[in-house]
């Protein structure tokens, strides 16, 4: 059985329909709270795939994901390497990529140094919730389809990913680590709205030199089933649901990798 | 200990997005002296640690390594930049900073232990700045209930020190004062308690034969406030109406409730007695829904006053049965128009542009925060709304059936749940009992709270795990009134003792009476059995959430308040609970004598169109909606935006409580104001009509609609806003008799009017807001607004009639009229349930209401919705036989009117399902990207592209 742990702490807040969107997937899909996790981290043992899901954990104080993220780095670290040695899978949406990038694990290019990737305030310095096409970038990611531009919501006031310098930058290119880039209907990248926060090179998703860690913005839980999609009343296939395929993925990775 | 000081700055070439925001907040102001704003975050920490363990601090914590600087210590004004005002914001002593409770953790996270941390804002602001211009930024950048400002680099922040509570107890000489000194020491105490029931008090403690202390005043005042209560509402009233007298025994007991009762209706589960009104969903669950107001402490701050808004009504659901999770909010604003001078704005009123960011940023953060998606809205605005704007928020949550009740017995603990208990939101709920004057932004500054979603959302997640493990009896909120009317509430029936020291604070130094009626947020009352404490003891730990156990439920039916051992307030439950004398009012109502403006006779109504279409009313919201997460928690099915570019407006939303279920619910709400100002009656009707016609049009079941009733009134002690309030209450019965809907909650405020310093007053008009929620039995059937496909039908439902009066083109015009639109219950309920039907059918491709703006207005959101054109033909029109006029055929707002979108090859099925209303065919969509509407000669009246519509449509509101 696929087994996935979605993470809880103060302030996750889509725990529920993160769970929901594994289950329907085929993975057998737990809720626990960090402070269970660090208690017996050897939960991590049973499953194959950790979740953080999207919220406002710790209220966001200081900046977006930080305390949960220095809360992993002192109590959880080794055990969360450990778990992607295993050649298991985590995945951070929302909330929880800026979490995966504070604690280095997506934010950075040499294992030694410090935090080079980082997620700040959009540049129209508002939360938004709106709709977004996406462009899968990696061929490595485990998580996507390379071949399909997938349709999924946003919902966030930092969103903005931005590198220390033009080096890293480039390494994360050249190491096929961006996912996903924001673009409109026809693949074209753009401007505000098209990307919704003025992320650098329009990216959307990183995943870490593995393929198996990914984070992403936008909510792939958030489009499970036809009738979320925004104007579903108008579409002909009413069953399409674009964030199915990254839990799909997930679970069918872990079916043929690890099972 | 050292403290250290930290100060975090955007890195050169990194935006500073509140730098941004506070140079457009003092440019609002109208100050352009300055020129550029830079902020940095400032962290005081107390600790034992090097000076490297310091730097790992700055560097791994407090500052991004990629886009911050770090300086630690105090920094100067940059070099060259002499004109540069730093300004600093400090949290007052002892308020709570959950900024600096993250630090402390994250220190002790990484490795080492840190006595206290404080934080602060720090923003320097270069330009010429004079004396008066720093005391206006200064008031806007802080609020001075919570916050210090220093000013400059020298200055230092204030001691975190508080000298701890003596306890002394107050007792107040009452039994031996004459009328007007039991007036004054009301007054003078704030209680907003009139000299009647200051003398059935003074009678009570006479018949005990000893003096109130200051804390059972204070219980007494809170718990027989208009704010929780309803004295009014539920007063006798004889009530003179052109001459008829008509006399009420209990307003509300004989208008709202008695329809409630008379309709009777099985599948209520719990109506105006809990914190929210409660129906059957589906076999095993329940869904509630309330709708509470929040207006004065958002006229005074408006992000915190609407925050705790939002935190206070989650709270209500939390609180309902043993506890509900919500599921939905609902936010309805009423605002003055937002393009005003300065030189407009009364002393002691906030700007309404500042108010109406404060109050959406509000409501955003706390919704957003919580998890709960925000998916219906309005706003309205109108002048009157400037001192007094109007700040509804609403929630609906989701119960097992078998949940519905708790009743909390003799023996059980009290223990308050979540936040702790301040300073903050004392006198809330008095406060909000009387009218607004120039002076309460200082005196009543402390009425405002402070909130912080997180701490709720811990509470709701550690709640929902005990109560399916059933280990409490029952639950409240700490709302208006806080723990007095929490406590007070749960053990009307039995007794409660409470150990008021046992309260945990945010600070020292608080007396026994403000620890019992603070309103500070988060707070939620439950009744435990001493057996089962133990094992949810463990459940609120685990996650961090403090519960402690503050007295317990004694079955003695007293009121007994103790500090540290000491008695120092009891009261009988019945006299708190019932002793409130029965009011009686005076209410009259004069037909108003108005007039229908001339006819204007024209060839075109393009401009007219496009004038309605850019009223901030009708305008697009999509700069408040998308701020708000409408999508959390997965369940939306109809959003609030829509169309072809998810930016064109829906009738309500519809979400999709449970993941196993198809069964959804449609909210949505009816709110005219300038209905009243012709006849509140009618008024109340045609919101009524507007709830649920917006319901139907997504698809919700006209047997499964309930309705909420929020009332805003102005001064109700004046016989002819009693009157307004009687006619708008008899509405309600009418409606909810006519359309067989039930009322099964409400609230109302009254007193908002505002006195100016010069004495004059601004009373808002008479405000319903009548909030509807339906059962929509299979969400695969919904259907939105926008316009699906070229050559399809186009049909209205309804008859048109010559009704201008309160019409937002008379509005355009400055003018009233007299015709106001009047429901017809009868053909009402009959095409909602026709309407129904089709849609249940599948034979509707699209379903718009017509509210503001007419058919006109309804057609042009359609067409851009669904980005293609309208023919249309006003010959189809259904419209009685005065309505003549090519104004009226085009923008009369009558009631019960739908428009609807058929494909041609489910006309006649459609027909069919129409019979017995009034309805006809209209036109029909085409691939033209225009809207064209002839007059019943066959000329064109309006012809004007779907793009300048919308651009219409969607300019007034993009801030």
């Amino acid at each position: 059985m696929v087994k996935a742990i979605v993470l809880r702490a103060a302030g996750i807040n889509c725990g529920l329909e993160t769970q929901y969107a594994l289950e329907l997937s085929g993975a057998e899909a737990e809720r626990i709270h960090i402070n269970r996790i660090i208690e017996s981290p050897d939960v991590l043992e049973d499953c194959q795939i950790v979740v953080i899901p999207g919220g406002f954990s710790y209220g966001d104080d200081v900046a977006a994901g930080k305390i949960l993220a220095n809360q992993i780095i002192h109590h959880l670290s080794d055990r969360l390497r450990a778990f992607i040695d295993a050649g298991k899978l985590v995945l951070g949406i929302c909330n929880g990529v800026q979490v995966l990038v504070k604690t280095g694990i997506l934010g950075k290019v040499s294992p030694e140094s410090k935090q080079q990737i980082t997620i700040t305030n959009n540049d129209s310095g508002k939360f938004e919730d709106r709709w977004v096409y996406l462009q899968p970038g990696s061929k490595k990611c485990v998580f996507i389809d390379p071949e399909r531009r997938i349709y999924l919501p946003i919902a966030h006031g930092e969103g903005k990913v931005v590198f220390e310098n033009e080096e890293v930058f480039e390494k994360i290119k050249s190491d096929d680590r961006i996912t996903f880039r924001y673009v409109d209907e026809n693949g074209n990248f753009g401007d505000f709205p098209v990307n919704p926060n003025g992320s650098t090179d329009s990216i959307a998703g990183l995943c870490d030199s593995t393929g198996r860690v990914m984070g992403l913005m936008p909510h792939p839980e958030r489009y499970v089933r036809g009738t979320q999609h925004p104007h579903w009343t108008r579409l002909k296939d009413k069953s399409r649901a674009d964030g199915r395929t990254i839990f799909d993925n997930a679970v069918k990775y872990v079916k043929e990798n690890l099972l | 200990m050292r403290q250290r000081r930290f100060e975090v700055f955007n890195r050169p070439g990194s935006s500073d997005i509140h730098g941004r925001d506070v140079l457009s907040d003092i440019r609002e102001l109208g100050i352009d002296s300055v020129l550029e704003v830079q902020s940095a975050r400032v962290f005081l920490i107390d600790g034992e640690f090097d000076d490297e363990f310091s730097r790992r601090i700055a560097s791994e914590l407090l500052s991004d390594a990629v886009c911050e600087d770090y300086y630690i210590g105090k920094s100067s004004a940059p070099a060259g930049l002499a004109k540069a005002t730093i300004i600093e914001i400090h949290l007052k002593s002892g308020v709570t900073d959950p900024v600096a409770e993250s630090v402390m953790t994250a220190i002790e996270d990484m490795g080492a232990k840190c006595a206290a941390v404080r934080t602060a804002r720090k923003y320097m602001l270069f330009g010429e700045i004079s004396e008066k211009q720093l005391k206006k930024i200064v008031r806007r950048l802080s609020n001075d209930c919570i916050e210090v400002v220093v000013i400059g680099t020298d200055a230092e922040p204030p001691s975190p020190h508080i000298a701890p509570y003596k306890l002394e107890v107050k007792t107040l000489e009452l039994t031996t004062l004459n009328d007007a000194q039991l007036e004054q020491l009301s007054k003078k105490m704030d209680l907003f308690l009139n000299v009647v029931e200051m003398k059935t008090i003074q009678n009570y403690f006479k018949s005990i034969s000893r003096e109130p202390t200051d804390i059972e005043l204070e219980a007494l005042a809170q718990t027989w406030s208009e704010h929780c209560v309803h004295k009014t509402l539920k007063s006798s009233v004889d009530f003179d109406f052109d001459g008829k007298k008509i006399h009420f025994d209990n307003l509300i007991k004989e208008t709202i409730f008695k329809a409630t009762k008379d309709l009777n209706k099985p599948w209520c589960i719990s109506v105006f007695q809990d914190n929210a009104g409660v129906i059957e969903f589906d076999e095993t669950d329940a869904v509630c829904f309330k709708v509470e107001t929040h207006n004065h402490p958002s006229a005074l701050d408006p992000y915190g006053g609407a925050a705790t808004g939002i935190g206070g009504v989650l709270r209500d659901p939390m609180g309902t049965g043993l506890g509900a999770k919500p599921i939905a909010n609902t936010d309805i604003f009423c605002f003055a128009e937002p393009d005003k001078s300065f030189d407009e704005i009364p002393r002691g009123v906030l700007h309404p542009k500042r108010i109406a960011k404060g109050v959406v940023a509000g409501v955003r953060d706390y919704g957003n925060r919580m998890g709960i998606p925000t998916v219906n809205g309005a706003i309205f605005f109108d002048d009157r709304f400037l001192g007094n704007p109007l700040v509804f928020c609403g929630n609906v949550g989701i119960m097992p059936k078998d949940k519905c009740f708790g009743k909390a017995e003799i023996g059980d603990l009290v223990m308050v749940v979540g936040g702790r208990t301040g300073r903050d939101g004392i006198h809330g709920a008095t406060f909000s009992s009387g009218a607004m004057t120039h002076e309460h932004e200082s005196i009543f500054s402390h009425a405002v709270q402070i909130g912080n979603a997180i701490t709720e959302k811990k509470v709701l997640d550690t709640l929902l795990t005990a109560r399916e493990l059933e280990l409490y009896d029952a639950i409240t909120d700490c709302g208006a009134g806080g723990l007095s009317s929490a406590v007070g509430e749960m053990g009307a029936e039995l007794g409660a003792e409470v150990e008021l020291e046992k309260i945990p604070l945010k600070y020292a130094g608080l007396n026994y009476t403000e620890i019992w009626i603070s309103e500070a947020q988060e707070r939620m009352v439950i009744a435990v059995k001493p057996e089962k404490l133990e094992e949810i003891s463990k459940i609120f730990s685990d996650e961090n959430v403090e519960a402690t156990v503050i007295g317990r439920f004694t079955g003695d039916k007293k009121l007994t308040l103790k500090y540290a051992g000491t008695r120092v307030g009891q009261l009988d439950m019945e006299f708190l609970h019932d002793g409130l004398p029965k009011y009686s009012r005076k209410a009259s109502w004069r037909g108003k004598k108005l007039s229908e403006p001339a006819n204007e006779s024209k060839d075109n109504f393009n401009d007219d169109l496009l004038k309605i279409l850019s009223t901030y009313n009708v305008a697009s919201k999509e700069w408040v909606i998308r701020q708000y997460d409408h999508e959390v928690q997965g369940g939306s099915v109809v959003k609030p935006l829509g169309g072809v570019t998810n930016d064109s407006p829906n009738d309500a939303a519809v979400v999709k409580p449970k993941y196993d279920s198809d069964k959804g619910i449609a909210i949505g709400c009816g709110i005219n104001p300038l209905y009243g100002d012709i006849d509140p009656y009618w008024m109340a009707l045609a919101g009524i009509d507007e709830a649920i016609r917006n319901i139907i049009c997504v698809g919700a079941r006209p047997d499964r609609i309930a309705l909420l009733d929020n009332f805003c009134w102005a001064d109700c002690k004046k016989e002819e806003n009693m009157g307004s309030l009687v006619r708008a209450s008899q509405a309600c019965f009418d409606g909810a008799m006519g359309f067989d809907v039930p009322f099964i909650s409400g609230k109302d405020s009254l007193n908002n009017n505002f006195i100016c310093d010069d004495g004059t007053e601004i009373s808002i008009p008479a405000t319903l807001l009548i909030s509807a929620m339906g059962i929509v039995d299979d969400v695969n059937k919904c259907v939105t607004a926008d316009l699906k496909s070229a050559g399809n039908l186009l049909f209205v439902v309804g008859v048109t009639k010559n009704e201008l009066g309160g019409s937002h083109y008379y509005k355009t015009k400055k003018q009233l009229g007299a015709n106001v639109p009047q429901t017809d219950l009868k053909i009402a309920k009959l095409t909602a349930e026709k309407i129904h039907e089709a849609i249940d059918a599948g034979v509707i491709a699209s379903c718009h209401d017509c509210s503001e703006g007419g058919i006109a207005v309804a057609m042009a959101e359609m067409a851009f919705a669904g980005g293609i054109g309208i023919e249309a033909d006003l010959r189809g029109l259904p419209k009685i036989d005065d309505c003549t006029s090519v104004a009226a055929q085009l923008f009369s707002e009558s009631c019960s009117r739908y428009i609807v979108e058929v494909e041609p090859k489910n006309y006649n099925v459609f027909c069919k399902f129409m019979l017995g209303v009034p309805f006809g065919q209209i036109g029909k969509a085409v691939k033209d990207k225009k809207l064209v509407i002839k007059n019943s000669q066959g000329k064109t009246v309006v012809d004007a592209e779907i793009d300048i519509l919308k651009d219409a449509w969607q300019k007034p509101l993009k801030w």
